[in-house]
């Protein structure tokens, strides 16, 4: 029982910065709708308060982006210092950049020589690098992604086609196209499919200036799809996690699933 | 055979064009440090879509910063289909227009004209101005009509007044 307690507990902790809905995790582009060849600055923080660098910089190693044609493209001048992670982008290409950090892997903890082993990685080396009679195994899963999208041009939607892995959001609405008063669609996807009934929250930046959070509490109807009215131009965060069993390898018990996005409304 | 002749006639009678006639006020602001203003102007089918460009003034001078740049502040206009085009656009684009009124002259053969369907539609005029503020207009006109069309708007900011004449 007590073993059992222990082992609980430190799965918890190692889950805990990652589980953790104290700080929010996002990143904010300097401008989304641009003109081809003009660059964009990015932030990347981990903060309770929208969009405020106060707490730690966001790691940007499983940084993905990718340009309108479905290339990759690396990012310039990264930095990171002590409340933030900076890199440039150049829009060299016409159409809509997605910017994405994407974590996927397992944890694991197991007894090896009376003493606690932590071990993270990917399921293909899960297999080889954790034993098969590991004693006491915890294993668990997680698949975060964090985006924004960015437009030089016309908007275009390439760089958005889903990988079918994780929750996902596909336009309806295209991101960068979107105004102060006017309704938008996203659909999400969870492995591919419509992620029907899922819990979102969205926030607007600014949280400094006023009384409230002014948090909407939204959920996505039976196609997975999520009707937003904006009430105001301005940068939003939107958040939406879930924990199922569709784990990668079969001694994970649970797999934690989120997804972060920042949208910026331009007024009318 | 009295018939045929008609119809000849009916071919080679002459047709009037239908014009619309655009007079655009760029207004003298008292500021410290004025940049002649973007000004963007359009046809705008009832949707809000766009029928037509007639006009977009930017900074086209070489030796200067690129002024494509600053298009996408003409924020209405680049999301309606400014974002689409490929500058320079022949008979639509050209360098910004200094303080005073400015005539736009199109008739229905012209090609920014040419294509658009009988209907109602609204004018567009949006302007922006560097270190300035930005305005949009809309003027509801009907094209062609079936008589003479006079209509304006008048700007509180950044622009004058938009009159707008059409003739069918």
């Amino acid at each position: 029982m007590k073993t059992a307690l222990r082992a609980v507990a430190l799965t918890a902790a190692l889950l805990a910065p990652l589980a953790s809905h104290a700080h929010k995790a996002w990143l904010l582009p300097s401008s989304t709708v641009s003109t081809v060849d003009q660059w964009i600055t990015v932030d990347a923080a981990v903060s309770n308060d929208l969009f405020y660098f106060n707490h730690v910089p966001l790691r940007i190693d499983a940084l993905v982006i990718t340009a309108p044609d479905g290339s990759k493209v690396a990012p310039e001048n990264v930095s990171t210092g002590k409340y933030r992670s900076v890199f440039d982008l150049q829009l060299k290409q016409n159409g809509t950049y997605k910017v994405a950090i994407l974590n996927q892997g397992l944890f694991a903890n197991y007894e090896e020589n009376g003493a606690r082993k932590r071990w993270r990685g990917t399921a293909e080396k899960f297999a080889t690098e954790v034993p098969a009679n590991a004693k006491g195994l915890e294993v668990n899963e997680s698949v975060g992604r964090i985006e924004t999208f960015v437009t030089a041009g016309k908007p275009s939607e390439a760089a958005l086609k889903p990988s079918n892995v994780g929750l996902e959001l596909i336009p309806v609405t295209h991101p960068n196209d979107l105004y102060a008063g006017e309704a938008s669609k996203f659909r999400f996807l969870l492995d591919g499919k419509p992620a029907a009934n899922l819990d979102v929250v969205l926030q607007a930046g600014g949280t400094r200036y006023r009384n409230e959070q002014e948090q909407q509490k939204l959920k996505t109807d039976a196609n997975g799809e999520l009707a937003v009215t904006w009430p105001n131009p301005g940068m939003y965060w939107l958040e939406s996690s879930l924990q199922d069993q569709k784990t990668s390898v079969k001694q994970a018990k649970q797999r934690r699933v989120s997804y972060v996005a920042t949208f910026e409304v331009l007024p009318q | 055979m009295r018939f045929a002749v008609l119809m000849l006639i009916g071919f080679s009678a002459p047709t009037l064009a239908a014009e619309l006639n655009i007079k655009l006020e760029v207004p003298r602001l008292d500021v410290a440090e004025y940049h002649r203003p973007y000004i963007a102007v359009w046809v705008e089918n009832q949707d809000q879509s766009t029928a037509t460009h007639l006009a977009v003034w930017y900074q086209t001078e070489s030796k200067k910063e690129d002024g494509t740049q600053w298009l996408k502040d003409l924020r209405q206009w680049w999301r309606r289909g400014g974002r689409e085009l490929e500058m320079p656009v022949d008979g639509v684009t050209g360098a910004t227009r200094p303080v005073g009124v400015h005539s736009l002259s199109f008739k229905s053969t012209d090609k920014q004209l040419a294509k658009l369907a009988p209907g109602k539609y609204n004018l567009v005029v949006e302007a922006t101005r560097e270190v300035g503020g930005r305005e949009l207009l809309r003027v509801p006109f009907e094209w062609p009509g079936t008589q003479k069309q006079q209509a304006s708007a008048n700007g509180k900011t950044e622009l004058g007044a938009v009159t707008l004449n059409v003739t069918p």
